[in-house]
């Protein structure tokens, strides 16, 4: 029996006998390869970018907000308004719904902050000290607010890291004081970074009691007890559904709702999180595949450029017949250079790819995310693509008649 | 030697029969001879006799349309292709008229061919090359290419090749043929020495001048042996 590394030699030999019929032949399965690993990367990439900015927002996280859902996802006003959550509801939810970890009502406004001659315009929200929990969120330096703070409406405030940056690009935050629609309040704290999300910078914000906000900056807005959302948090990711439904059994009792149309909506992050996964995950899938067929094609090319080469190296096939060779033995040699020649298509699809992928999330600002099983699927695809292939030219070369394989000149 | 006759080769009725078309041809029609162990025999006739048709028979790559040939003691009938490959390798050496060297191999790794499908290990192959190379006078050609080498010692190295399993049986189908006749003669000179040592050859020729310097002349014509006669050649 042949010794596997005299095959490879072979094969190797074949292949390098004419280097430049390999490496066209091996092209096709060059750009498929890198076409596949390419989009595979994009898309996990996007992906990626989806769930950081989703999961930033925190986790087990639903929140309510006022007016419904219609289906196709705006939210819209119903009866009662901008004004149909309330201090109340919030309560109500913390005191009635189980298996919480956090029930965090807010208010949202917008202001300009003034210090030191630099201002910044910036998200003001009116919160609990459950926020931070809620929505992940931790404090950096200083001290957060607490439930005194807020009972007593206390004009303090903590910064977002773009906000402090912005205001107070030289001077450390804690301690001082902004100016902010017409009040002062004393900089408590500094929130750890977030990051972006989607497009939009989650840093930029500060946070101040709610009562404070309510009475200062948005009083005119709603009625005193109106709230614009309230997070909560599910103590475990298998509780998120059933304290959706039963937040919404809750409120719905509290508004007194009869009908179908409720005044509120719960939102569920995870689900929003794990319906745009599988999208991306659907759209990815749909370019890979359109790659996939100039793999296919790539295939094509190979078994073409074999039954080339089995036709001009009839001679040497029916010699090495006479010399011992057996069926698989030239079985082999010729599947093995198939096989070798995508492979190397494969390696090299795979450099080319994973540089194009690097190009392409550097310019749409993704998350790179090339991964071994990528890699792996890349070589193990190829590697079927010359077996595949190379299978028919192979068998023909195995089963020609020895004696008339060496007569052909 | 008194030794008793034993037979290498034995074939029995051989017909080999071709379709051609609406015809059929007789390539071999009953042929029945046996060659003893040790043997040098030419097998001559005119073109289309069916020198070649009968090589191939007894080197295992085609088998007969009707009769039994055994070889060595072994019914080749009952060979299946795997069988018929590790005896083409390790029972018979090819030489054959147009040398069918692989030009882009050296000599050497053209003579370790047959070596590798019997699966030996790169360093044997090596040495037992080199020393089959040296053999037949080629010791400092062994990096050469086919085509940087003569007529005479491409066959050279075809001779070699065929050797490098020790086979029991060279057959070479018009060895000469390819090659001006003083070469000829230095080949020739080569088999009867492999045939001194021990080796069987069986070469097929039209050249009665070869034949000749053999031990055992069949002549075939029309598929069927029409003479056998045995040469006062010194062994
Ligand atoms: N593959 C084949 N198909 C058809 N006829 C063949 C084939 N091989 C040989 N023959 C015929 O068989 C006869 C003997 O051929 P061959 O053994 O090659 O003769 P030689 O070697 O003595 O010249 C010839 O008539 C030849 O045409
Ligand atoms: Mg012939």
């Amino acid at each position: 029996m042949i010794r596997t590394e005299d095959l490879a030699m072979s094969a190797m030999r074949a292949l390098r006998s004419n280097p430049l019929r390999s490496a066209l032949t091996a092209l096709g399965v060059i750009i498929g390869v890198a076409s596949v690993v390419a989009m595979v990367a994009l898309g996990r990439g996007a992906q990626a970018r989806i769930e950081q900015s989703i999961s930033s927002l925190g986790s087990n996280l639903l929140i309510v907000v006022p007016g419904a859902m219609r289906g196709g996802g705006g939210v819209r006003g119903a009866a009662g308004g901008w004004n149909s959550l309330t201090m109340g509801d919030a309560e109500a939810i913390q005191r009635e719904v189980e298996g919480l970890a956090a029930v965090a009502p807010s208010q949202r406004g917008q202001a300009q902050i003034v210090a030191e001659g630099l201002n910044w315009n910036t998200r003001v929200e009116g919160v609990t000290p459950a926020y931070l929990l809620a929505r992940d969120w931790s404090v950096a330096e200083g001290r957060f607010f607490e439930d005194r703070d807020v009972a007593q409406a206390r004009r303090v405030i903590v910064l977002g890291k773009t906000v402090a940056e912005n205001v107070f690009p030289n001077t450390d935050p804690i301690g001082q004081t902004i100016r902010l629609s017409g009040g002062s309040y004393e900089v408590i704290g500094l929130l750890a970074s977030k990051g972006q999300s989607g497009f939009e910078d989650q840093d930029d914000i500060a946070l101040a009691p709610l009562t404070t906000v309510k009475r200062r900056l948005t009083g005119r807005r709603g009625t005193a007890d109106s709230v614009s959302q309230i997070s909560v948090k599910a103590a475990s990711e298998a509780g998120i559904a059933r304290a959706q439904e039963d937040i919404t059994n809750l409120l719905r009792q509290r508004h007194r709702i009869r009908g179908d149309e409720d005044d509120f909506t719960v939102q569920n992050l995870n689900s929003i999180a794990e319906a745009s996964q599988e999208a991306t995950k659907t759209f990815t899938a749909l370019l890979a595949s359109i790659s996939a067929v100039s793999l296919l094609v790539g295939g094509i090319g190979i078994m073409n450029i074999m039954l080339v080469s089995v036709t001009e190296r009839t001679r040497e096939i029916g010699l090495r017949k006479a010399l011992g060779a057996r069926k698989n033995d030239i079985l082999q040699q010729f599947g093995l250079e198939a096989v070798a020649l995508s492979v190397a298509g494969g390696v090299i699809g795979l450099a080319i790819g994973v540089l194009g992928a690097w190009a392409i999330t550097a310019a749409a600002q993704l998350p790179l995310t090339v991964s071994i099983d990528t890699a792996f699927l890349a070589i193990a695809f190829s590697g079927a693509v010359g077996v595949i292939f190379g299978a028919y030219p192979a068998w023909r070369a195995a089963r020609l008649d020895p004696i008339e394989a060496l007569r052909r000149e | 030697m008194a030794a008793p006759k034993d037979d290498l080769i034995v074939a029995q009725g051989l017909v080999k029969l071709y379709q051609m078309g609406d015809e059929i041809v007789r390539a071999l029609d009953g042929v029945s001879f046996a060659i003893e162990r040790g043997g040098y025999a030419a097998i001559v006739g005119p073109s289309g006799s069916g020198k070649s048709t009968l090589m191939n028979l007894i080197g295992g790559l085609d088998q007969p349309t009707d009769g039994r040939l055994s070889i060595d003691g072994r019914d080749m009938g009952a060979m299946d292709d795997g069988d018929l490959a590790t005896f083409r390798n390790r029972t018979i050496g090819f030489v054959f008229q147009s040398f069918n060297l692989l030009p882009r191999m050296t000599a050497l790794e053209n003579v370790e061919l047959p070596l590798i499908y019997a699966g030996e290990t790169p360093k044997n192959r090596r040495e037992r090359a080199a020393e089959l190379l040296t053999r037949v006078g080629l010791g400092e050609r062994m990096d050469h290419r086919p085509t940087q080498l003569s007529g005479g010692q491409q066959q050279r190295v075809a001779i070699a090749r065929a050797l490098a399993c020790r086979p029991a049986i060279v057959l070479a189908d018009e060895p000469t043929g390819a090659l001006d006749t003083s070469t000829g003669q230095e080949i020739l000179a080569l088999f009867r020495s492999l045939n001194k040592e021990g080796a069987t050859v069986v070469l097929v020729t039209h050249d009665s001048e070869i034949a000749a310097a053999t031990r055992r002349v069949i002549e075939v014509r029309d598929g069927r042996i029409v003479q056998d006669r045995v040469l006062e050649n010194a062994a």
